[in-house]
């Protein structure tokens, strides 16, 4: 098996639930002919047809409404979003119709919503952002956030087979950077389970999606400098692993939280929260942040630089951490 | 029996079934009122009165196979498509036996499984796209079901509306929009929010089929809705139906809408649809005095034991709140094909992935719009046919002209 990137791993997950089951569909813009804006779809209009690759006008309300409606009607649409920042049109359709609906009336919504987020390829302010967090405070929703070829498969797999709407947060940095070879049989990743991807007795380092290949490389610095990490890729934002992350700080004491959202409001402080409540007494220092700037998400290269968090941003926050 | 020729002929049994649901939705509304006043009520009460034959008369054209989602003011649509008194009566007192089990009120609910009813949310168009996707699904399925959902004439104004309408459209989904023009987006009048007299104009920028139609006449809904139901059951793709009529109460209980001219409500009152209807029954022989009172016998009763069940369920127990925020095995997903599935697994559903623009977008490309790669696509769109059939539909206008009755607002997509 060759190495496949994370953009072929997640067409290879489409096309496989596609050949297992007819009731998967895909819509989006520009999916079809085009095969997506990332190609992340490319070839399956040519493989499944028309009625199951649609592409719909610029209409982000529609096409969550639309996929909502299929789903309603036992299918399960994968519907793309160009870019995640986009999410925002449909916002109302995301929070009010699919989150709402199973605890309201009942009606389950086997739906996906996948598509590109995160910076660091100067998209600007509206072709970078992560928008995780908007969904992960709003009850009824998953959200998956993958680092790998492996888990972006594997994850969207389980999404699609869930009996939830799950949004698959897929970082755009990472669709060509990242390269593995995948079992050749099916598999899936379980929604709502962190990684470890480092061990290390001295601090644990919680983070997701672009950020867990500058924190290993972090923990690779630190690890010359005699600070042993360990690495946990969240994986899964909601439901969020708190057992593995609690679980990891009883045998560390420390924990640090790393990820490309803005500070105020990021999962960051969920976490840190989670830790105060339920493992106060473990602790042999403060929870620690690193996070990008609570500010839009700037175009030109230095700037956005300044925003993301970078790989000494994050060692420095790991020494100080390891003093106490 | 002296009924007028009727295009999409009605029994008795159904002219009067279509008087039940009437009055029992009136009769509901005005129960609800009475448990507002004894503080059973939770919240808003959202009245439908002077509404009744828009929401009876649309929602009895639907078979068991369609689909329907109803708004805020649909109770009567709710009733025939089967749910009962007592599910609305819970739903406004917040108990358990509601069909949310108290997790939601009024009229949004719904049922998956056995009467198709998507439950609507409070933001106003969002349902279209859905209703569209519902549609779009059960084609995908080979069922050859029609979609419908209502929409208020302020509804018609937001970008979810606009948004599914047009997917609609370039899908050529089976799906009937019903714009229930009662006059009054809460406190604002029609023309204070949309410089059009006819909310099916709307139709014209999507190139779908529109009507209009007296949404105080039962019996001309029925048969208007009707065509546009069939029409799309046949593939010739969505339309608009706008259905006139007036909002009889304030935006809900609590509000005296004193801002309604009271000549506005003196004109429609004359053009009560439960008091037109009668008649129209009495003078055609439908009906006597005596299946009258049998009608309203019934009523009585049944609402009496409706309103007993619904006072006797308890409100729900705290810990309710807590669940259901996720399918946890709660709920099997299943799809009903009604078509050989190999049609959507390669080799067959393989195509080749190019588009064709027939006449290359230019001035002078003959008319011919791009070929839509909507399912059934082969299907050229017919404006002229569909125009003429839709136009052999009679019904009166509510202002009265007949020139402004039931038309199809299909028309060659260029125009100029």
């Amino acid at each position: 098996m060759a190495p496949v990137t994370m953009i072929e791993a997640i067409r290879e997950a489409l096309d496989e639930e596609m050949q297992r089951d007819p009731a998967v569909v895909l819509i989006g813009e520009d999916i079809g002919v085009y095969g997506g804006a990332f190609k992340a779809t490319e070839g399956l209009l040519a493989k499944y047809g028309w009625e199951r690759v649609i592409d719909t006008p610029i209409s982000e309300t529609a096409i969550i409404g639309a996929a909502v409606g299929m789903s309603y009607q036992g299918l399960r649409p994968v519907a793309e979003m160009q870019f995640m920042d986009f999410i925002a049109c449909c916002f109302n359709q995301m929070v009010n119709f699919v989150a709402k609906s199973h605890y309201r009336w009942g009606g389950p919504v086997p739906m996906v919503v996948r598509g590109p987020c995160g910076g660091g390829v100067h998209g600007g302010p509206f072709h970078s952002q992560n928008p995780e967090m908007w969904f992960v405070h709003t009850p009824g929703l998953k959200v998956v956030c993958p680092s790998t070829a492996y888990d972006a498969k594997g994850l969207l797999k389980s999404a699609i087979r869930d009996n939830n709407p799950v949004l698959c947060l897929e970082h755009k940095f990472l669709y060509r950077r990242v390269k593995e070879e995948l079992p050749a049989e099916d598999y899936t990743v379980p929604i709502g389970k962190l990684a470890v991807r480092r061990t290390g007795r001295d601090l644990t380092i919680a983070t997701y999606g672009a950020m867990t290949l500058h924190t290993l490389e972090a923990a690779e610095e630190l690890a010359m400098e005699g600070i042993e990490a360990e690495v946990l890729d969240l994986r899964t934002l909601a439901p969020l692993d708190r057992e593995g992350i609690l679980e990891s700080v009883r045998r560390t004491h420390k924990l640090l939280v790393v990820h490309e959202d803005v500070k105020t409001g990021g999962v960051a402080g969920e976490i840190a929260a989670t830790v105060n409540e339920q493992a106060f007494e473990e602790l042999d220092g403060p929870v620690l942040r690193v996070t990008s700037l609570d500010a839009p998400v700037p175009f030109s290269p230095p700037l956005e630089e300044h925003f993301l968090p970078q790989v000494a941003d994050v060692t420095r926050a790991a020494r100080e951490l390891a003093r106490y | 029996m002296e009924l007028p020729e009727m295009k999409y002929p009605l029994s008795r049994e159904q002219l009067l079934d279509l008087y039940y649901f009437m009055r029992l939705t009136r009769e509901l509304d005005e129960q609800l009122v009475r448990l507002f006043r004894q503080n059973k009520v939770v919240g808003g009460l959202y009245s439908s009165i002077g509404q009744e034959a828009t929401s009876v008369g649309t929602a009895y054209t639907l078979e068991k196979r369609d689909w329907m989602a109803p708004m805020i003011r649909n109770v009567g649509g709710l009733l025939v498509k089967g749910f009962r008194p007592r599910d609305i009566l819970m739903q406004y007192m917040a108990r358990s036996g509601s069909p949310t089990g108290g997790k939601d009120g009024t009229s949004h609910f719904g049922d998956l499984q056995e009467r198709h009813v998507v439950s609507p949310i409070s933001m106003l168009g969002d349902l279209i796209p859905v209703m569209t996707g519902v549609a779009m699904g059960g084609r995908y399925l080979g069922q050859k079901l029609v979609t419908m959902t209502w929409i208020g004439d302020g509804g018609t104004s937001t970008g979810a509306f606009h948004e599914g309408m047009n997917l609609a459209a370039a899908q050529r989904a089976p799906f009937v929009c019903v714009v229930e023009n009662n006059q009054w987006a809460y406190s604002t009048p029609v023309a204070r929010q949309v410089p059009l007299h006819d909310l099916a104009e709307r139709a014209r920028a999507y190139g779908i089929a529109s009507y209009v139609v007296d949404g105080n006449d039962v019996v001309a809904v029925y048969q208007t809705t009707k065509e546009a139901v069939e029409r799309a059951r046949r593939g010739e793709g969505p339309a608009l139906v706008e259905s006139k009529t007036m909002r009889m109460k304030g935006h809900a209980q609590h509000d005296a809408a004193v801002y309604v001219p009271p000549e506005m409500f003196e004109y429609w009152k004359a053009r009560d649809p439960i008091a037109r209807y009668e008649t129209w029954l009495t003078e055609r022989k439908v009906w006597d005095k005596k299946t009258k009172a049998e009608i309203e016998r019934r009523i009585e009763r049944e609402l009496k034991e409706e309103l007993e069940f619904a006072e006797n369920s308890p409100l729900p127990e705290p810990e309710v709140a807590e669940r259901g925020v996720y399918c946890e095995g709660c709920h099997t997903i299943e799809a009903r094909w009604e078509r050989p599935i190999e049609q959507l697994q390669p080799p067959k559903a393989s195509v080749q992935a190019a588009w064709t623009v027939s006449d290359f977008g230019g001035t002078n490309g003959g008319g011919a719009a791009a070929k839509a790669h909507a399912p059934e696509a082969a299907e050229e769109t017919k404006p002229a046919a569909v125009a003429a059939k839709a136009a052999a539909v009679s019904t009166r206008g509510a202002n009265g002209g007949t020139k402004r009755s039931a038309r199809a607002a299909a028309r060659p997509k260029r125009r100029r």
